[in-house]
Formats: C-alpha cells, sequence, structure tokens
C-alpha cells in the first residue's frame, strides 16, 4: 500500500503522465475534429506511424525539430486528402478505406525507413526536443519537476485542446462543423458546403495525428522503429468516445488514461518477478475496452457519423 | 463531379473491376521501386519467379496462402452481415494457444483421427470466444466492434506472449519464448513430401466452398446478408437480428481460431510470438480484394501469398525492402474499392 502512496506521491510519475499523454490529446484532438464533421477516420494508427517515421526522417537529414513536427502535419494531411476523397467524394465505407489508409501508410512508412536508413545494428538517434525551463514555475519544489519540466509540444498540445474546445463550441466555423455532422442536408440548406467542411475537418484532424505520431520520435523517444505507435491510434478512437465527442473532455480523458498508464510502469518495476509483465501490458487496453463499455450508451454521437452525403440523395 | 447509380452492372466490368485495381496498384508500386534505384519490370519478374519459379517456392507460397484463405473467409463472412470484425489477428493467435495448451496438456496420445479433428474445434472455439466479447459489448452496451476487436488483438498477443513464456514455456527451448510442440500425432498430414505443404490448404478451399454454399444458397446466408444491408428492413421482415449476428460472429471468430490451429499443427508445431506475420490483418485485405465473395477469397489469398512471398526473393537479391509487399498489398485494397465504386456509379457528364 505505501508503495502504491510513494508512486503516486512522487514527482516523476507526473512528469510522464503529461508525456505519455501528448501523442493520445493530439491524436484525440484529430480524430474528434473529423468525427465532429460526420468522418470516422481509421486511418489514424497509420497516420500516427508515418508521421513519426517523416518527422524523424526529416530530422535526422539537418531539419530543425519544428520543421520536422511540420513535416509530420504536412504527410497526414495528404493521407487525410486521400481518406476525404474515398470517403466524402466517393461515399465509400468510412471503416474499410480508413483501415486501407492505416494498412498503406505503415507499410509505406516501414519501406520509406528501410530504404533510407541502412540496417544497423543500434538504431539511429537524432536530439529530441529538450524539457523547456520555464523561469520561476520549474524551479518550484515539487511542482516545478513534476508539471513544467516538459518539451515544448506537449504544452502546445494542450493549449491546442483548448483551441479547439473553442472553435468548436463558439465559433462559426465550429457550428458548420458540427451541423455538418449532425445532419447535412440542414447545413446544406444554410448555405453551408457539407463537402468542403468535410474535407477540411478530415485533412487538419490527419494533420494532428501525424504532429501526435511525430511527438513520439521527436520528443518521447529519439528514434524510429516498426510497430511503435504500438495502437495509439486505437486507443485515441476510443478516447473520443469516452470524451463524448468534446475537446476539453479529451484533454481530460488523455490525461486520465496516461496516469493509469504511467501508473502501471511504475507498479511494473516493484511487482516485477511476482506478476507477468504482459499483465501490466495488457491495461491500457483493456482500460479503453472498459471506458467506451461504461460511455458508449451515455456518449453523444454526431447523427450523421458514417454517413456519406451525397448531394440530392436522401 | 457528381455520380450517378449505375442502372445495370455489367459482367464484364464486374470481372474487369480487380485487373484493372490490382494493375494500378503495381504502377504506384512501380514508381515506388523506380525511386529504390532498381529496374522495376525486373523486380515483378523477380516477385513472380521467387513465388513460383522452384518446387521449394511455389509450395510456399500455397502454404502460406492456407491460413490467408481462412482469415479471409472469416473476415468476409463478418463483413457481409457488416460486423466489423478486425481482431482477426488476436483470433488466430488464441486458436493457436489454445491448440498448443490442448496438445499439450490433455489430447497427448490419443490417435490421429480423434486428436486433429478434436484440437481444430478447440482453436475454432478459442476464436469464437474472442469474438463473442465484443459481440455483446455491440448488443448490449452500442459499442463500436471495430476499435474493440482491434484492442483485443494487442491483450490476446500479449496473453499469448505471457503464456510461452510461462505456463507453457518449452523448458527445452533454451530460454526462447516458445510453447512446447504438439504431439506428433497431431501433426496434419502433408500433402507434398519434402514441402511444408499440408491438408491444411484442402481443407481451407473445401471451406471457402461451403461458406459459399452456405451463404448463397441457405436462409441463414440471406439472414445474414439481409442484416448487413438493411438492419431495420430486416428485424422488419422477420430476421432474428442478435441471434444472426452471434452466429455470424461464431463462424467468423471459429475461421479466424481454425486458421491459427492448423498453422500450429500443419507448419510449425509451436506457438511463437512471430507465429503469424499478420495473418489477420492481411485477411481483411484478401476479404476486400475478394469483394466479400468467399470464392474470391481463395483467389485474393493466392495473389496476398505471392506478393508476400515472391518479395521476399525479389528484396533479397535486388536490394528492395520487403515492405514493398505490404504497400501493394495496401494499395491493392485501396484501389480496389475504387473499382469496385466505378462498378455501381458512373461520373455524369
Amino acid at each position: 500500500m505505501t508503495a502504491l502512496i510513494d508512486i503516486l506521491g512522487s514527482a516523476g510519475l507526473w512528469a510522464a503522465v503529461l508525456r505519455i499523454a501528448t501523442p493520445l490529446i493530439l491524436g484525440t484532438l484529430g480524430a474528434l475534429l473529423s468525427e465532429r464533421s460526420g468522418v470516422l477516420n481509421l486511418g489514424i494508427e497509420g497516420i500516427m506511424t508515418f508521421g513519426a517515421m517523416i518527422g524523424w526522417l526529416a530530422v535526422y537529414n539537418g531539419a530543425g525539430l519544428w520543421t520536422g513536427l511540420l513535416v509530420a502535419a504536412l504527410s497526414g494531411a495528404i493521407f487525410g486528402l486521400l481518406h476525404a476523397a474515398l470517403t466524402v467524394t466517393l461515399g465509400l465505407s468510412q471503416h474499410v478505406s480508413g483501415l486501407g489508409v492505416t494498412l498503406f501508410a505503415s507499410s509505406f512508412a516501414y519501406y520509406a525507413f528501410r530504404l533510407m536508413v541502412p540496417v544497423a545494428g543500434t538504431p539511429p538517434t537524432i536530439v529530441p526536443f529538450q524539457p523547456l525551463d520555464i523561469p520561476f514555475l520549474s524551479s518550484l519544489p515539487f511542482f516545478g519537476q513534476a508539471f513544467f519540466t516538459q518539451t515544448a509540444p506537449t504544452y502546445m498540445a494542450i493549449l491546442l485542446a483548448v483551441l479547439l474546445a473553442y472553435l468548436i463550441a463558439r465559433t462559426p466555423v465550429g457550428l458548420a462543423i458540427r451541423m455538418t455532422g449532425e445532419n447535412p442536408h440542414a447545413a446544406e440548406a444554410q448555405g453551408i458546403n457539407p463537402m468542403t467542411i468535410r474535407y477540411g475537418a478530415v485533412v487538419a484532424g490527419s494533420a494532428l495525428m501525424g504532429v501526435g505520431g511525430a511527438f513520439l520520435t521527436l520528443s518521447a523517444f529519439n528514434s524510429f522503429f516498426p510497430t511503435m505507435v504500438q495502437g495509439r491510434g486505437w486507443i485515441c478512437i476510443a478516447l473520443v468516445v469516452f470524451a463524448s465527442w468534446r475537446p476539453e473532455r479529451a484533454l481530460f480523458g488523455a490525461l486520465l488514461f496516461a496516469l493509469f498508464d504511467g501508473f502501471q510502469l511504475r507498479l511494473q518495476t516493484v511487482l516485477s518477478g511476482v506478476v507477468p509483465y504482459q499483465i501490466f501490458l495488457m491495461i491500457p487496453y483493456l482500460l479503453s475496452i472498459a471506458a467506451l463499455a461504461v460511455m458508449a450508451r451515455r456518449a453523444r454521437v454526431p447523427q450523421a457519423l458514417m454517413q456519406p452525403y451525397r448531394r440530392g440523395e436522401r | 463531379m457528381r455520380f450517378e447509380r449505375r442502372e445495370h452492372r455489367s459482367t464484364a466490368l464486374v470481372i474487369a473491376a480487380p485487373l484493372i485495381a490490382v494493375a494500378g496498384a503495381f504502377a504506384i508500386t512501380g514508381i515506388l521501386i523506380a525511386i529504390a534505384g532498381a529496374p522495376v519490370f525486373e523486380a515483378y519478374w523477380r516477385i513472380l519467379t521467387g513465388a513460383f519459379g522452384s518446387r521449394l517456392s511455389a509450395t510456399e507460397t500455397l502454404t502460406r496462402a492456407t491460413p490467408l484463405i481462412l482469415t479471409g473467409l472469416a473476415a468476409a463472412v463478418a463483413f457481409r452481415a457488416r460486423l466489423w470484425n478486425i481482431g482477426g489477428e488476436g483470433q488466430f493467435y488464441l486458436g493457436a494457444i489454445a491448440v498448443a495448451a490442448a496438445s499439450a496438456h490433455i489430447a497427448r496420445g490419443l490417435p490421429s483421427l480423434v486428436q486433429i479433428p478434436l484440437l481444430f474445434v478447440v482453436g475454432a472455439a478459442a476464436g469464437m470466444l474472442l469474438l463473442l466479447l465484443p459481440l455483446w459489448l455491440r448488443l448490449r452496451f452500442s459499442v463500436d466492434e471495430v476499435v474493440t476487436t482491434l484492442l483485443l488483438n494487442f491483450v490476446a498477443l500479449l496473453f499469448v506472449s505471457m503464456l510461452i513464456d510461462g505456463v507453457l514455456k518449452d523448458p527445452a527451448a533454451f530460454g526462447w519464448p516458445q510453447s512446447e510442440a504438439v504431439d506428433a500425432a497431431a501433426r496434419l498430414p502433408k500433402l507434398l513430401a519434402r514441402s511444408r505443404l499440408h491438408i491444411g490448404l484442402g481443407l481451407a478451399v473445401a471451406i471457402a466452398f461451403i461458406v459459399y454454399f452456405v451463404q448463397s444458397r441457405t436462409v441463414f446466408g440471406l439472414q445474414s446478408r439481409a442484416a448487413g444491408l438493411n438492419p431495420s428492413g430486416a428485424a422488419f421482415a422477420g430476421v432474428p437480428l442478435a441471434r444472426t449476428l452471434v452466429i455470424v460472429a461464431m463462424i467468423s471468430g471459429g475461421l479466424a481460431g481454425l486458421a491459427g490451429a492448423i498453422e500450429v499443427l500443419g507448419v510449425k508445431g509451436y506457438v511463437t510470438n512471430d507465429l503469424s506475420p499478420g495473418y489477420g490483418y492481411s485477411g481483411i485485405v484478401v476479404a476486400m480484394l475478394a469483394n466479400l465473395n468467399p470464392l474470391g477469397v481463395v483467389l485474393a489469398a493466392l495473389f496476398t501469398a505471392v506478393m508476400f512471398v515472391g518479395a521476399d526473393g525479389m528484396s533479397r537479391s535486388m536490394g528492395i525492402p520487403t515492405y514493398i509487399a505490404d504497400v501493394t498489398v495496401a494499395l491493392s485494397l485501396l484501389s480496389m474499392l475504387i473499382a469496385v465504386f466505378f462498378t455501381q456509379y458512373r461520373i455524369r457528364r
């Protein structure tokens, strides 16, 4: 019992929580934005993988870290464009198209990585983002170490969650996105083009997913290896439901999830040898499933989610 | 650009669609091969000879196609009824480990004719169980099964890894995490001597024909299709939706579990963490390439196996990453989706 309290009281845990949460926050916001306009994007897992690869590759070849993030965002946007073309223009099944994008983006990422970086005993590394030293705050006892030793992209992700919450709830663009996700026919009657809105939301959302992936290679770690995304994309899709499609709750959900994850990582070292480590690794996935079961009924699903919109068809 | 539904789907178009789709995928892959600095046509030629050039490679391709037929059928059956079972990979592994456990501890010593069918049932049942949980969550709590089946893949793989590193670990494996070998009587007979090809291939093809028959000629086949096309309409017409979905899930999960069982009994004889190079996920592609047709699944599985086995050989000799096979297969899926769309719609001028 005291071991548990020790873990919760360590500043290292809370610093890890914010670090673990960052890619989840970015991915969840991306998926959420897209789903609010009515398009489920299961391309997320592959888009995050590709973003992780291309962002890292850019920096490895001499680009700056922020340029790396930008490249990852652009790559995400391109895959988003592909998903939008298939699901919005052609109105194909969003499930199947998204899975196709994931398979394509991840295998393309592995192919490009193998082609550009020869096989080596130890994977090549880059110098990742360093913790931002905030005057006064970072030097606070406990709090400084727990909450203010993050890298810049983490603060950016939290800021983005707040901005996206404002955008969706309070601006005309947000209203147009929500309307398109609830009832595209009504949106069109209001002079909004549902196609344009959906394209915009899917492309912008996919760019966020790309950045979320790149955080893994440019800040959390310093190298890329296949399968490193490890289902984080699917967890983001579950978090969107848990968040009931609201950005502020997505931020909360990602942090809560990361708390459990950071906690189990530390518990693992305490209980190593007693409990197989695989049990701990299962926890994040089981937790996501449990969260879905609890929240799915209560969550307010965008009414036109997964329904293709064809002008003049009912 | 606007589209209108075709009044009439010509047979020629339906047959041409997958061919055009695969050609498109090859064209794009060609660009990637060219970027890698290799001669494109030679690379394709090497893929073909790598998959069929010798007795060894041809039997290897057929061996690889066997689990793909079964996981492809698992996906096709489920998708027909709009049950999005993306958990084939986890079900495959659970079927495999169940067979390894049952053979090592329960069925050991039974004659082949009893033991093999018994182990098939065990493997299929394990796959079924893993799919029934997401289905229950969908029916009871309206949780989208795509996400739950995807997440359960990771859980199942970790579970298997735990067992083969723990209670089921082979003490004679020099510390490697792998299960004890199955009983010699449980190994599937070979189809061809001096090869890895086993009778699982014949079984998989026979199952494809059975699934085809069930889907096109029985009441249940009609009900499962109706449940997928229009659930409320089907319910109105008296189709028991929940019951239909449960049976579909049992068939789908069972086939994926059986694929794992057959892979263990036919090829390896024991379970490792890399028993499947993504057979569950590739099964989804196989099903989509076949446009969910059970007989088409056999051809699509063969195509996918050719790509994977052929690319292995090509990559060794030409220095192109093997991932090129995954890229081609994924591109084939995407272009197939587009091709199928244009058999149903045309661009309005």
